[in-house]
Parts: C-alpha cells; sequence; structure tokens
C-alpha cells in the first residue's frame, strides 16, 4: 500500500531519454526500442508477469464461454458445497459456482483496474505535460494543486470519495481514476522539463509549430515510456484499491462482484471451515497484481538501459 | 541550506492552504444540510435558522473558510455528532494508538529492509535474489487486508500463538504486546516489501558510479567499497524514503487496524466513513495530511542535510 512514491522515486539511472550508451556507440531509434525488448524479454520474471496477464485475461473473458455456470439465480440446495468434480471450486453461500463466479468477479477487477488506469493516465499526461510545457505561474499554480491532493493519502482520499458518491462500477472507476492520476502528472511534467528545451523543439518552435502541436506530437509522444510504466502499476493499484474497498464495504454493491468482494464476503464464513470462498480470490488478486508488478517493474528496467550496458 | 529550509517550509505551508481549501470543498460537496442531520427532520423553521446563524452558515463561503481555518488552528476540529465528542478529543485518543503500530512497524522494517535490499543488489540476478524478490513482490502485491487475514489463520486459529484481535483499551498496549505482534507484522512485511525492493534498485544505481570503480582500481577491496561507499550513498535515497512513504503507511494502517480491530484513527476513519459522520472524516483528512506534509518537509531536509548536492540542484 505504498503506492504513492514507488514509480516517482525508484531511482533512475538515466530515463528514457538518456537511453543511449554511453561511450558514443550510435544506435538509431529503432534499435533502441528493439535493444529495450531485448533487455525486457531477458527477463524471466517479466516473462511470468505477462504469462500470467494473459492467462488471467483468457480466464476472465474467455473462460465463461467455455466453462458455463448460472449466476444469476440464487440455488440454497446447493449451497457452501466443498469442490468438486461438478463445482471445481465448490459452490458460494448463495449456491453460485465459485469458479464461474471467480471469473465474472475477475473480469470487473480488470476492466476497472484498466479504465482507471486509463482516466488516471489520461489525466495525468495532459495536466503534467501542460503545466511543464507552460511553465512560470502557469506551472507552480498547478504543480501545488498535485501537492496538495498528493498530501491526502490514496485511501484516505478513497474512502472519503466513496463516502460522499454512492458507488456503482462507473462512479468507482472515476473515484479511482481521479485521485490515481497525480503521480503521473508529476512524471511526465519532469520529464516534460527536460524535453521542451531539447533541440528538436526549439527547431518545431522555429519552424512556427504552436504549444499544442509541440505537445501532441513532440513531448507526449517522448514520455510515452514513462507512461506505459506507470499505466502498468496503476493497474496493480487499482485492483488492490478495489479489493480494498470492497473488503472496508466501500465497494461495489451487490450483484456486480469482484475479487475483493468475493474474498469478504467470503470471510465471514471462514470458521465454518470453507476455504474455498476465500483462497481462489486472494490467489487471483495477488498472482493478477504480482504480475503487473513484474511487467512494470522489467519495463522501467528495459527503460534504463544505461544501468544493463554495464 | 538556511535558504534551501525556508524555501521548502514556504511550500510546505502553500501545499498546508492548498489542503485546507480541498477539505472545504469537500465539506461543502458533501450531501444533505447540516443544520437539518443535527436537529432532526422535524425541527421548526425558527430552530433551523437559529443554528443555521449560530453556525455561521449564512455567511460568504470565504468567510466559512476563514472561519474555519482559524477554528482549525486552535484546534477546534469540529465536533462529531454521531459520536457525542469533539472530533479533537477523539482524535487525541486515537493518534498514540496508531503512532504506536506505525512506529513499530516502520522501524522494524528499516531494520530488516536495509540489509535484504544490500543482499539482493550483491547477488544480482543469482537465484537467491530471485526468490527474495519474487518474495518482495509478493507481499508487496498482497492487499494488506488479505496479508492480515492469512497471518490470523496461520498464527490464531491454526497455531494458536497470538490472539486475532489487538488490544482493546487504553493502556493495554505495552502491557498486551502479545495482541500488538500480528498487527506490527502485517504492516510491517508490507512495507518492508517495499523498503528492500527500493534498497536493491539504490545500491544497484550507486554500484554503476565512477567513484566505485576509481576505488576499485586503487586497489579498494570489494567489501569495503560496499561498505564504505555504496552502502552509505544508497541509503540517502532511503532515509528520505521513510519521510515520503508515511502517506502509504498512514493508509495501510487503515486495513490493518480494521482487520484487527485496533482502535486507532484508521479504525475511526474507517467507522466514520460508514457511518457518514462527515465532521470526523475531515478532522482526520487534515491531521493525516499535516503528518504527510510535515513527512514529506523532515525528509527533504534530511536529503539536503545528508547530500549536499540536492542544495545546489533545487
Amino acid at each position: 500500500m505504498i503506492e504513492d512514491v514507488r514509480t516517482e522515486l525508484m531511482p533512475v539511472a538515466g530515463g528514457v531519454g538518456t537511453a543511449m550508451p554511453e561511450g558514443g556507440e550510435g544506435y538509431s531509434s529503432g534499435s533502441v526500442w528493439r535493444l529495450i525488448l531485448a533487455v525486457f524479454l531477458e527477463n524471466r520474471l517479466a516473462i511470468v508477469g505477462l504469462g500470467l496477464i494473459v492467462f488471467m485475461v483468457l480466464f476472465c473473458f474467455v473462460g465463461p464461454l467455455v466453462y458455463h455456470t448460472q449466476q444469476v439465480f440464487n440455488n440454497p440446495n446447493i449451497a457452501n458445497l466443498p469442490p468438486s468434480a461438478h463445482h471445481p471450486l465448490g459452490t458460494d453461500p448463495v449456491g453460485y459456482d465459485m469458479l464461474g463466479r471467480l471469473m465474472l468477479g475477475g473480469q470487473s477487477s480488470l476492466e476497472i483496474g484498466f479504465a482507471a488506469a486509463l482516466i488516471a493516465v489520461g489525466i495525468g499526461v495532459i495536466w503534467g505535460a501542460t503545466a511543464g510545457l507552460a511553465g512560470g505561474v502557469v506551472d507552480a499554480v498547478m504543480m501545488r494543486i498535485v501537492d496538495a491532493l498528493l498530501a491526502i493519502p490514496f485511501l484516505f482520499a478513497l474512502i472519503l470519495l466513496g463516502a460522499i458518491f454512492t458507488t456503482s462500477i462507473p462512479e468507482l472507476i472515476i473515484v479511482i481514476g481521479l485521485v490515481a492520476w497525480l503521480v503521473p502528472a508529476r512524471l511526465v511534467r519532469g520529464e516534460t522539463l527536460s524535453l521542451r528545451v531539447r533541440e528538436y523543439v526549439q527547431a518545431v518552435r522555429v519552424m512556427g509549430g504552436g504549444s499544442g502541436r509541440v505537445l501532441l506530437r513532440h513531448i507526449i509522444p517522448n514520455t510515452v515510456g514513462t507512461i506505459v510504466v506507470n499505466a502498468t502499476f496503476q493497474v496493480a493499484d487499482a485492483i488492490i484499491f478495489v479489493a480494498t474497498l470492497s473488503f472496508l464495504g466501500i465497494g461495489v454493491p451487490p450483484p456486480a462482484t469482484n475479487w475483493g468482494g468475493e474474498l469478504s464476503n467470503g470471510l465471514s464464513y471462514f470458521y465454518d471451515g470453507y476455504w474455498w470462498l476465500i483462497y481462489p480470490a486472494g490467489i487471483a488478486i495477488v498472482l493478477t497484481v504480482v504480475a503487473f508488478n513484474f511487467v512494470g517493474d522489467a519495463m522501467r528496467d528495459a527503460l534504463e538501459v544505461r544501468l544493463q550496458q554495464r | 541550506m538556511f535558504g534551501y529550509m525556508i524555501r521548502r517550509v514556504g511550500q510546505a505551508i502553500i501545499v498546508l492552504i492548498g489542503v485546507t481549501i480541498i477539505t472545504f470543498i469537500l465539506l461543502h460537496l458533501l450531501p444533505g444540510n447540516p443544520v437539518r442531520a443535527i436537529l432532526g427532520t422535524r425541527a421548526s423553521a425558527i430552530d433551523i435558522k437559529q443554528l443555521t446563524d449560530q453556525l455561521g452558515l449564512n455567511k460568504p463561503l470565504y468567510i466559512q473558510y476563514f472561519v474555519w481555518v482559524s477554528n482549525l488552528l486552535h484546534g477546534n476540529l469540529g465536533f462529531s455528532y454521531k459520536l457525542d465528542q469533539p472530533v479533537a478529543s477523539l482524535l487525541a485518543q486515537r493518534i498514540p494508538k496508531t503512532l504506536f503500530l506505525v512506529g513499530a512497524s516502520l522501524i522494524l522494517a528499516v531494520l530488516l529492509a536495509v540489509p535484504l535490499g544490500m543482499l539482493q543488489a550483491v547477488r544480482r540476478n543469482k537465484p537467491d535474489d530471485y526468490v527474495l524478490t519474487g518474495l518482495s513482490f509478493i507481499f508487496y502485491s498482497m492487499p494488506s487486508f488479505w496479508l492480515g487475514i492469512l497471518l490470523i489463520v496461520v498464527f490464531s486459529a491454526t497455531l494458536g500463538w497470538f490472539p486475532s484481535e489487538a488490544p482493546q483499551d487504553q493502556f493495554s498496549v505495552f502491557s498486551q504486546l502479545n495482541g500488538m505482534v500480528l498487527p506490527v507484522a502485517t504492516l510491517t512485511l508490507v512495507t518492508l516489501a517495499f523498503f528492500s525492493r527500493y534498497t536493491r534498485s539504490s545500491m544497484l544505481e550507486q554500484t554503476i558510479q565512477d567513484y566505485v570503480r576509481t576505488a576499485r582500481a586503487k586497489g579498494v577491496s570489494r567489501r569495503a567499497v560496499l561498505f564504505r561507499h555504496v552502502l552509505r550513498n544508497a541509503l540517502i535515497p532511503v532515509i528520505t524514503l521513510l519521510g515520503l512513504s508515511l502517506g502509504g503507511i498512514l493508509s495501510g494502517a487503515v486495513v490493518t487496524e480494521d482487520v484487527f480491530n485496533y482502535p486507532g484513527m484508521g479504525l475511526l476513519f474507517y467507522q466514520a466513513a460508514v457511518s457518514d459522520d462527515f465532521p470526523v472524516l475531515l478532522g482526520v483528512t487534515v491531521v493525516v495530511a499535516l503528518a504527510t506534509v510535515l513527512g514529506n518537509l523532515i525528509a527533504d531536509i534530511l536529503y539536503a542535510v545528508t547530500d549536499p548536492r540536492i542544495r545546489y540542484v533545487s
């Protein structure tokens, strides 16, 4: 739960902009990306993570097409059955098949994760790039707003907003996105500050390119590495946030479900020995979040090619 | 140095003013009319008018803001009608407990994380680094409530070593340390995973610096370079991380306190959220934000003290 500072503070041994190796060996821009890809693929944990993500997406979205369960009507006759050939992960207190439930819960966990990450990164990029490019008073005001919002720890902000807005899935996505955009905003602003004084940006200016063009065509595309890395972490964080809010009872109300909700529903039955109600959902959360963190971490390492050049 | 500190304190004050503005806006986004909430639905129009005047809610917003801020500065954080107590006295009971939980976890996490991170950096990309990296990723990726539950399952329900509930009454925290083991362990493990990961990359960043090559070329042993040069430089960002991660750790404390029913500030906040006790929610938010800003400020100043280069950069 220390998401606040991870992407921002990890020591960086040369950012995306300095991806060129020292010592004057020239790489064309195409081969820098190939080099980055090679470094990424060298990292075994990254491959494991990527595999896990693909597996989870297939499991949640393609799984229900293969493994049909009914998740609409309660059936008390088959409530709380232990795992068997008929129900590989047992059934829950209202008679839903848990394997099918896990797929359904995963769908919304992943959807919320991706959507919230997209919103957070979207706002963050526009805010950060604008502030960095504008500079001066505009920059100072915009970044002080970010500082002030960052002073309220994420979970506190989420609980506060969750208490104000009654949560549905779209609201939950917006709330998470509105809390999580601060870190990408800072990262992108930092990169913009170094990018805007580059010669090619000056060249665009000289040739009459306006701020909008500089921003959209030159600055934002150059921050794409940072953005993608941060977005990957954002997905992981959003999945944890949703699970935590559901555990705290501020998440999505039924009939919508997600892994965190399943886990916390199962807890009340845990001392009855119904372990299948909590472990699968818990393991699914951890595996998915680990996978996104593996991939994000490997991408960041790969972008720091200098460290790998030793 | 002095100039840098003044500038940094000034920034912190601006951020704090920003926080109060944001909190004040939230206060006014809240659904419902506070006067109605206090007096109930059957209050007469005269009573409503009287209390509205008394609370100053008929004044312009900016005057209400200044009144609210001046109350804050006098330690008046509002009144919880749900708990029938001033928010400040509720916080006074709860904050020491949270400080104890967070403080103990932070200290343990740092004491364990630095050697672990060092080991990982030295053994980079060897099997033990992979195992430790994998483990720290798993702890890091675990929602804290799930980690707490697993610890309860193993150490409380199965082995019966520690109670699953934290000590409840005011002065029992030290006399019943047994009950603090699992909450502190939960918060420590989550924090530890992050800190050791950070120490590892901070060490790795230092090992590629020129001064390391120079020292090695002069014939300094690997071990001496590691402890005398690399570690000392790598620890600088780790020190500052302590202050900067305060917000995240306080977030973790909310969940941990809820799992173990530990009556700290986090549990107070959570219960306030569930019962729509907005004065408490906002009071805790202001206090937590103040703690985070102070944490950042101290971290930055420590950074400047330990690493003189930073003063020239900014």
